[in-house]
């Protein structure tokens, strides 16, 4: 046995060049596509680069201007509340609908039926490309759209709703939009999770005589933190980066008065000129913040664990 | 067994669909493989020139090379590059060199060819600016592109052409450079060769359109309302915008808009401005501007217009008769080419549009042919700017198919003349004394080179004011931060 092991150790080095052999492709391609234009993104919001018109100005090295000019302007803390707030708008139905809709799917005592043709459906919204959505609810919404006509028509409103152009109902748009394309995905990881719970603890509370709402907040929340605190950070990530919806919504212009614009549109208004040193130094304060926030709530959601 | 079937035609069906999206994206893979391409040339043409002594032996070696091709155009003609590169932002040139250009023939949706030359339109809509990225990122260094990747020709609008007119280096050919002399292109509106003079006199493109507009007045409401039909009497109706007001209150007491929305005749004032946008860096907004702000809050306030976007699908509900707009504001190209005059049930299919000048003159657009610096088939390029602007055959042909305004005032002034002529769209109007009118009028010496930015950042931002959602004051600051964005350089 003792020699074996020995043999096997000097084999561990062998097989580890294969190790390295095997992750080289990942590796190069990380590099090429994201860690090279994330180092040369941070380098280049030191400096002042833009085109105006066909001149190239700069690059000018100006140290921490850009940053300054950002955050000086009180623009960016609305653009990062709208963000924040259309994220909510999405997140706390879907979060809800998600868990409501696991709970039943994993509950054996439901015995639904029909379960993969619901879970199949609830997950299509995703697939389709969020600008086509937002197209799609851009015309259904319009001021003479068809939900307008036919609000009209049923005698609900005088005239026209101008969804666009009012502040309320734009956001719970995008929120709405956002939580339609998220919620069957959310749905499926939360359910992967539910699956994980041990049934054991599910007939133990039973023949102790809990209720299913004990059941859910005793057995099925605890035990499915882990997998809660992923989709919490992974949707914060991608709410803070929420673009596509509401810029095709919107036509980019954050309308009205600029309530829906959100920080990445307003990264993307900097590429009109190709201001690489602005919207760099966007990008590294977006970094920042995200950074911030998922470590703030990694430890707020994993705290009680260690007790 | 019959999961492995199943999980084979998923695998089947996801690789499909992964090749689809590939299949996609061929095209632009293709351009971009094509930039380092460029790229490798480019170091070889430096070396080349750090071969000779000095850089003025290399001059010298090129001039004869110049002369002798000068000299023999007809073979240089055939020593020219294979493939022509146009660069547009939508199908209204296409569609008129394929309909009028001779000997051109169309091989698919974005290719033909003239004699041996392949013609390839290479279309990038203008939405987001991507037209003009796209220009900014590959006309600089045209003259090092691979010679099937050159661009031979680019179109540029009113809007922006003084940017890539007055670039540095040029990007643009000037009629020096093509061997166009001024007596070829003498019977063409002035205004449409200024906007692309640059600063030292030199003319760098031609139109074939005189983009002189007017307003559309949809002929049933104008008879039931207003009690005439006729263009002169209409005009009377709407000569100034005082007139034009009281005649919005008549409308919507019958049930109409006046126009679709208050970008319509946006234009209308923003062509009549004292002043550039921009002077020197300094960015101020035009009194008649701030008129145009008044007059459409008012019209909003009434009810009597709308704040629609152009171009959307609210706006274009006037063209038909459910829409319920008395007037679009627009130029020829307008009326036959976006107005749905192929479609059933649109007021322009019935022939019900008519065409009066409209409170103040104006021009909308127009496009413009660039003859592209470090061009391959200069000899082509110079042939397609000369049949499609001055040939006035080809330009009457241009007239009796699309309606085009052509640039040509004796063209004009023979149509205008010609009482047999009428518009089918603007039920047998002949359009042309208007037209030939306002070309004359049009002034272009009031723009600059940040016109579209500035357009665009003022309507949008103006939006929010004419709802009520914004006061005037946040709205122009709206539109401060919206110009400081695309342009750091100005100021207010």
């Amino acid at each position: 046995m003792d020699g074996g092991k020995k043999k096997g150790n000097s084999n561990v080095v062998k097989y580890n060049k294969w190790g390295y052999i095997f992750l080289a492709p990942f590796i190069i391609v990380y590099s090429v596509f994201q860690l090279i234009p994330f180092i040369s993104t941070i380098y280049y919001s030191f400096f002042e680069n833009y085109r105006s018109g066909l001149k190239q100005i700069g690059p000018n090295f100006i140290a921490l201007e850009n940053y300054k000019a950002l955050l000086a302007n009180a623009d960016i803390w609305k653009y990062t509340e709208n963000t924040f707030v259309m994220w909510i708008i999405g997140f706390v139905p879907q979060i809800v609908v998600s868990l409501l809709l696991a709970s039943w799917f994993s509950d054996p005592s439901l015995r639904i039926k029909g379960q993969r043709f619901f879970k199949t459906v609830i997950y299509l919204p995703n697939l389709i490309m969020a600008a086509a959505f937002a197209m799609l609810f851009f015309t259904l919404f319009a001021d003479s759209g068809p939900i307008n006509s036919m609000l009209v028509q049923a005698g609900i409103l005088a005239e026209p709703y101008k969804f666009m152009s009012n502040t309320g109902s734009a956001r719970i748009l995008v929120g709405f939009m956002n939580f339609l394309m998220w919620f069957g995905n959310t749905t499926i990881l939360l359910l992967a999770g539910m699956m994980g719970i041990d049934t054991s603890l599910y007939e133990a509370a039973e023949v102790d005589g809990a209720t299913s709402t004990q059941i859910f907040w005793r057995i099925t929340m605890p035990m499915l933190r882990p997998i809660f605190v992923f989709v919490l950070i992974t949707s914060l990530i991608g709410g803070l980066q929420m673009f596509d919806v509401p810029q095709i919504l919107t036509n980019g212009e954050g309308a009205p008065d600029r309530t829906t614009m959100t920080l990445i549109m307003y990264l993307n208004k900097h590429l009109f000129n190709k201001n690489y040193g602005m919207s760099g130094a966007l990008s590294v304060i977006l970094l920042i913040v995200t950074g911030i926030l998922s470590f703030a709530v990694y430890r707020f959601t994993t705290k009680q664990e260690s007790y | 067994m019959k999961k492995k079937i199943v999980s084979i035609m998923l695998t089947a069906a996801m690789t499909a669909t992964l090749l689809a999206g590939c299949g996609g994206a061929a095209a632009p893979a293709a351009t971009d493989s094509a930039a380092p391409a460029a790229e490798e040339a480019a170091p070889a043409d430096d070396a080349a020139a750090a071969d000779t002594a000095a850089a003025d032996t290399a001059a010298d070696a090129a001039a004869p090379a110049d002369d002798a091709a000068a000299a023999d155009t007809a073979a240089a003609a055939g020593d020219e590059g294979s493939v022509l590169n146009v660069q547009c932002w939508n199908e209204e040139f296409k569609s008129r060199v394929t309909d009028h250009y001779p000997g051109y023939e169309k091989v698919d949706d974005t290719t033909g060819k003239i004699g041996d030359v392949t013609v390839k339109w290479i279309i990038t809509p203008t939405d987001d600016n991507a037209y003009q990225n796209h220009l900014d990122e590959i006309l600089p260094t045209n003259e090092s592109a691979a010679a099937d990747d050159k661009v031979d020709i680019f179109l540029v609008e009113a809007d922006y052409a003084l940017k890539y007119v007055n670039a540095d280096p040029a990007v643009a050919m000037s009629m020096d450079d093509l061997g166009i002399a001024a007596g070829d292109i003498a019977d063409q509106y002035k205004y449409t060769q200024d906007i692309v003079t640059d600063s030292n006199g030199a003319i760098r493109g031609l139109s074939w359109q005189a983009c002189s507009a007017g307003l559309i007045y949809n002929r049933d409401i104008a008879k039931e309302v207003l009690g005439t039909e006729e263009p002169d009497e209409v005009q009377e109706k709407v000569k100034d915008w005082a007139a034009f007001t009281a005649t919005a209150e008549e409308l919507k007491k019958a049930g109409y808009f006046v126009e679709s929305t208050v970008n319509d005749s946006y234009r209308v004032y923003s062509n009549n401005v004292s002043a550039p946008w921009v002077d020197g860096t300094t960015v101020k907004v035009d009194p008649n501007i701030e008129k145009w702000v008044e007059d459409s809050k008012a019209l909003v306030d009434a009810k009597e217009t709308n704040t629609y976007e152009l171009w959307s699908d609210d706006w274009n509900k006037g063209f038909y008769p459910e829409g319920k707009v008395f007037a679009y504001f627009g130029p020829a190209w307008l009326i036959n080419f976006c107005m749905a005059a192929d479609t059933e049930g649109s007021v322009a299919n019935a022939g019900r549009w008519g065409l009066c000048v409209g409170p103040q003159s104006f021009y909308w657009g127009g496009t413009w042919i660039c003859g592209a610096v470090g061009t391959d088939n200069p000899t082509l390029v110079k042939d397609i700017m000369l049949t499609m602007t001055t040939d006035k055959a080809v330009l009457k042909e241009i007239v009796e198919k699309d309606s085009d305004c052509v640039n040509s005032p004796s063209l004009l002034a023979e149509l205008a003349a010609d009482t047999s002529f009428g518009s089918k769209i603007l039920g047998g109007q002949n359009p042309y004394k208007q037209l030939a009118d306002g070309a004359e009028k049009v002034d272009m010496s009031k723009v600059s080179d940040y016109d579209q930015g500035c357009n665009e950042s003022f309507q949008a931002a103006m939006k929010d004011y004419f709802e009520g959602k914004v006061d005037y004051d946040k709205a122009i600051a709206n539109f401060q931060t919206s110009v400081k964005e695309k342009y750091p350089e100005l100021s207010f």
